[in-house]
């Protein structure tokens, strides 16, 4: 490298390696410091993995890491069954101006903030709400009927959270599927099923993983609809995080959580690239 | 099942009986928040009491609409703000990454690149319980060496900056290098053969074909940044983004008031993204 | 014997366009048939309409004598390889020409067997675990025409298989197609605007333009024997002028082009002044030094090259000639006309048969 371009290397690494080990590098590292210790008394702190015993043996924060875990793996899936008929109807059935539509209509919630739209289902849902309403005015209920609460409702603001970031990715992997690939797998005697396992999946893999690894993170990471729609004795793991943090002060607690939420995510993550074959750089990036 | 090949029309219909209603599902909770903004009555639920702008323009007790409420309209102004600082920041740190990775070869690249894509797989909230326990030891520690409190290191709109700008700096990173990927190398490479220096070439061609790719970063960077909320949940202090405010209101009980501004921000993040395409659609 | 295929009156209309126009043929058992016509002719819906993707408006397909109107694709008698191959990137080699069998339910032995012997068959044993993108492209080639010849379908359709392949493997392509075709024994219909790909490969050529078929023949029908104007211009090159006729007795007809030039011509019957067109090959002039060598021909000039095209075997010349009018001369290559030169001096000539006429509407 001749001089001139050196430095001009050396300006573009710099604010790349500030970011990354100013605001996420050091700030885990010290996340894991504060976790790995143990307050003997005002000021003073001890080394000990007493934080990771506490969260490992209270049954209360073991049953909401397994429960948080296996929700988000239960709302990742209903989001893929969900989105993909819709998908591929976007990217191979819709044509032209009627393809470019249905994708904006697809696009425009996700503009809107997580809040508004958790807002919108509690008015749906509560009570006094609209679904409600309508139960009772076509008979089908004789009194007010709370749908808010329960794990059902909390399943369907994550999903609906996190319905674009599946969508998105398996409509790019579906549209660039060519329309002869398909037409030759039928050709050769293939039905719709055996052309949707053989053929169309295969191809869509790329999509469905890096979609199923965001919206997993997305659900695993998510504060607002677990709080705002879920039942009051049913916790999420990030809540509980909330609570170490905020509410009790107990810091060395909170990061112990908030790393076993990061083990956590990255399993999965990497479970889910190891089963697949793929990188996080070409799932991601 | 492309349109190529014949399908019964009972399954046709089926599937697309099923994809209007995917969309109905999708538009159902924006639907009613919107037209609950106009409910002339305390609860943003049945009964319908009849129409009024109130929640909008109202200046009376107990209807006082959104541009008469200070809290609300601060926190939208501090919203704006944080998200100004997080769109500049994170775009203009996206471009230079952006150059980086495209540029040059170096030891370390793949591992950087990596790094670079980390935040986008770490929980939001861990992102900010991270800064949050970082910027506080920072703090102690200054207090500790030169008995200097510093109050930015403390839950604030610097924190709320920098944990926002921290996840969203991968994202307009992606952006920006998806469009300098496809830049033509041979037109920066003409631009030097007729005279220009490197800077120039680049300010004068590269960067003029990035712009789209980096007005649009901007925009969604903000938009982002104006939604958050997970991050910034653990990094506020006492001046309050929209979203938490609207959180600690919903908390306490809702009135069409959030309704309201709920629809001003639909429609103000409708036509950001509407502006985006408009412009980018343009050659 | 029943035809292979057959097609009666085949309609297909876009909306206001008519893509395929009353179009009727059908093609003998093992033979070689081709649809030759220019881009946006309406050979590719045909081949679709064949194949099950798209619907006739009108007409009838039948396959060994049964209508396949009513068959979806996936259960029609034929088989179809791809502009661009379509072979499935997501499976090896011999998945991909295992994968219609599977569809059949066949055992997975017999599978296995069945896709060596078609490897062996293309040429390419050992490659069945390979991945698609490690082919090159006569290979993929290959395995594409053979993951359709394991189901022994009773018509193979050919879209402009080779569009994608550089000049020189295409010339071999052809020659291999051919072969395989021929120990296959199955009935190939292979559609393409290459005429020389059409020519070479094919029993039977029909022409195709503007959603009609202007002519099925042989390849040496149409080079010889044009039907109508259009296959005169599409096939092989030609010298063209615009006249009126002036004289016509038993299929010669005399007539006088638009700069004046007297010309002698075959054509069918065409009254007397009525305006005509005439196609002359550069391949059935005759060049020579002195008028004399010409005398045998019924329509002589003389001109002066005004410029030499070389271009190895297929080398011409460019004469003008004394009204100025410029044709298009193939030069012999057995040397007596190596040294030709620009500005020279040249007598050419054609008999009247190699000029066809056509009567211009």
């Amino acid at each position: 490298m001749r001089s001139q371009s050196r430095i001009a290397f050396y300006l573009l690494l710099t604010p790349l390696v500030l970011w990354l080990g100013l605001l996420i590098i050091i700030p885990h590292i010290d996340m894991l410091l504060i976790s790995l210790r143990e307050r003997i008394s005002f000021g003073v702190y001890e080394t000990s993995l007493t934080q990771y015993e506490k969260a490992l043996t209270e049954p209360l924060y073991l049953r909401t890491f397994a429960r948080t875990a296996v929700m988000s793996v239960l709302a990742t899936a209903i989001t893929l069954l969900i989105a993909f008929p819709v998908a591929y109807y976007i990217a191979k059935m819709a044509k032209g101006r009627l393809q470019q539509v249905l994708f904006m209509l697809c696009l425009i919630p996700f503009y809107v903030s997580e809040l508004v739209r958790t807002f919108g289902w509690m008015i749906l849902l509560r009570e006094t709400g609209i679904i409600s309403n309508l139960l009772q005015w076509t008979g089908l209920a004789d009194q007010p009927v709370e749908l808010l609460y329960t794990d059902a409702t909390m399943m369907v603001g994550l999903v609906y959270t996190s319905m674009l970031f599946m969508v998105v990715p398996l409509v790019t992997t579906l549209e660039s599927l060519d329309d002869s690939v398909v037409e030759a797998g039928y050709d050769l005697g293939g039905n719709g099923l055996s052309v949707l396992r053989e053929i169309i999946i295969p191809h869509a893999m790329p999509g469905i993983v890096s979609g199923c690894i965001v919206v997993f993170m997305l659900s695993l990471g998510n504060y607002l609809t677990p709080t705002m729609l879920g039942g009051k004795d049913s916790l999420w793991f990030t809540e509980m995080i909330y609570n170490q943090f905020i509410v009790r002060s107990n810091w060395e607690l909170g990061a112990a959580f908030g790393f076993m939420l990061l083990l956590l995510s990255s399993v999965i993550v990497w479970g889910m690239l190891r089963l697949t074959g793929r990188t996080l750089k070409e799932t991601m990036g | 099942m492309i349109p190529s090949i014949p399908q019964s029309r009972s399954f046709r219909l089926a599937y697309g009986g099923y994809v209007l209603l995917f969309f109905v599902y999708l538009a159902l909770p924006l639907t009613v928040v919107a037209v609950f903004a106009f409910n002339d009555s305390q609860f943003p639920s049945l009964p319908w009491e009849g129409f009024t702008w109130n929640w909008f323009f109202g200046s009376e007790r107990p209807q006082i609409g959104v541009f008469h409420e200070r809290g609300i309209l601060r926190a939208v102004g501090t919203s704006a703000f944080v998200a100004l600082c997080v769109a500049v920041l994170s775009v203009a740190v996206g471009t230079s990454n952006a150059f980086l990775f495209n540029r040059y070869e170096f030891r370390g690249k793949g591992l950087l690149y990596v790094l670079m894509l980390l935040p986008l797989v770490i929980p939001g909230i861990v992102l900010g319980i991270s800064i949050l326990v970082f910027s506080s030891t920072l703090a102690n520690g200054l207090w500790d060496l030169a008995q200097m409190d510093i109050q930015a290191l403390r839950p604030g709109l610097l924190l709320v900056v920098l944990g926002q700008f921290s996840f969203i700096t991968t994202i307009a990173t992606l952006v920006i290098s998806a469009r300098l990927q496809k830049f033509d190398r041979t037109l920066e490479e003409a631009a030097l053969n007729l005279g220009a220096d490197r800077l120039t070439a680049v300010r004068t061609i590269t960067l003029p074909f990035l712009a789209p790719a980096m007005i649009g970063a901007v925009v969604v960077a903000f938009l982002m940044s104006f939604e958050n909320f997970n991050t910034t949940l653990m990094l506020v202090g006492s001046d309050a983004p929209l979203t938490i405010a609207m959180f600690d209101r919903l908390k306490e009980g809702s009135t069409p008031l959030l309704n309201a501004v709920s629809l001003l921000l639909m429609l103000g993040s409708s036509l950001l993204a509407l502006l985006v395409i408009l412009f980018q659609r343009k050659p | 014997m029943t035809p292979d295929l057959e097609c009666a009156d085949l309609v297909k209309q876009f909306g206001e366009t008519t893509a395929v126009d009353n179009v009727s043929f059908s093609v003998p058992p093992g033979s070689f048939f081709s649809i030759l016509g220019p881009s946006g002719c309406g050979k590719t819906t045909i081949m679709r309409m064949i194949a099950g993707f798209l619907d006739p408006t009108s007409g009838d397909i039948r396959i060994k004598g049964g209508s396949v109107l009513d068959t979806p694709p996936n259960k029609r008698p034929v088989n179809m390889v791809f502009q661009h191959l379509a072979l499935f990137p997501m499976m090896t080699i011999a998945e991909n020409i295992g994968y219609g069998l599977r569809r059949r339910g066949m055992a997975k032995p017999d599978i296995a067997r069945k896709v060596d012997e078609a490897l062996d068959r293309i040429g390419l044993p050992g490659i069945g675990t390979r991945k698609v993108d490690e082919l090159s492209g006569g290979q993929k080639q290959r395995v594409a025409i053979a993951r359709c010849m394991v189901l022994e379908p009773d018509v193979l359709l050919l879209d402009e298989p080779l569009g994608a392949l550089d000049l020189k493997l295409r010339e071999h392509m052809k020659v291999e197609l051919k072969a395989l075709q021929a120990a296959f024994d199955t009935t190939f219909v292979y559609i393409t605007h290459d005429q020389s790909e059409a020519l070479v490969m094919s029993d039977q050529v029909a022409v195709m333009n503007d959603g009609r078929f202007e002519q099925i023949g042989t390849g040496q029908d149409l080079y010889y024997r044009p039907d109508t104007p259009f296959v005169a211009g599409f096939i092989g090159d030609s010298n063209r002028w615009k006249g009126r006729i002036e004289r016509s007795e038993a299929g010669t007809v005399q007539l006088r082009t638009d700069t004046g030039l007297a010309m002698r011509a075959s054509g069918a019957d065409l009254a007397e002044g009525t305006a005509a067109e005439i196609y002359v090959r550069p391949e059935a002039i005759r060049i020579a030094a002195t008028a004399e060598a010409l005398s045998t021909f019924d329509n002589q000039l003389k001109g002066t090259v005004t410029s030499l095209l070389f271009n190895g075997a297929a080398s011409r010349v460019l004469v003008q000639d004394d009204v100025g009018e410029t044709l298009e001369v193939t030069l012999p290559q057995s040397g007596e006309f190596a040294s030709l030169q620009r500005g020279d001096t040249v007598h050419i000539g054609w008999g009247a048969t190699q000029a066809t006429c056509f009567g211009a509407g």
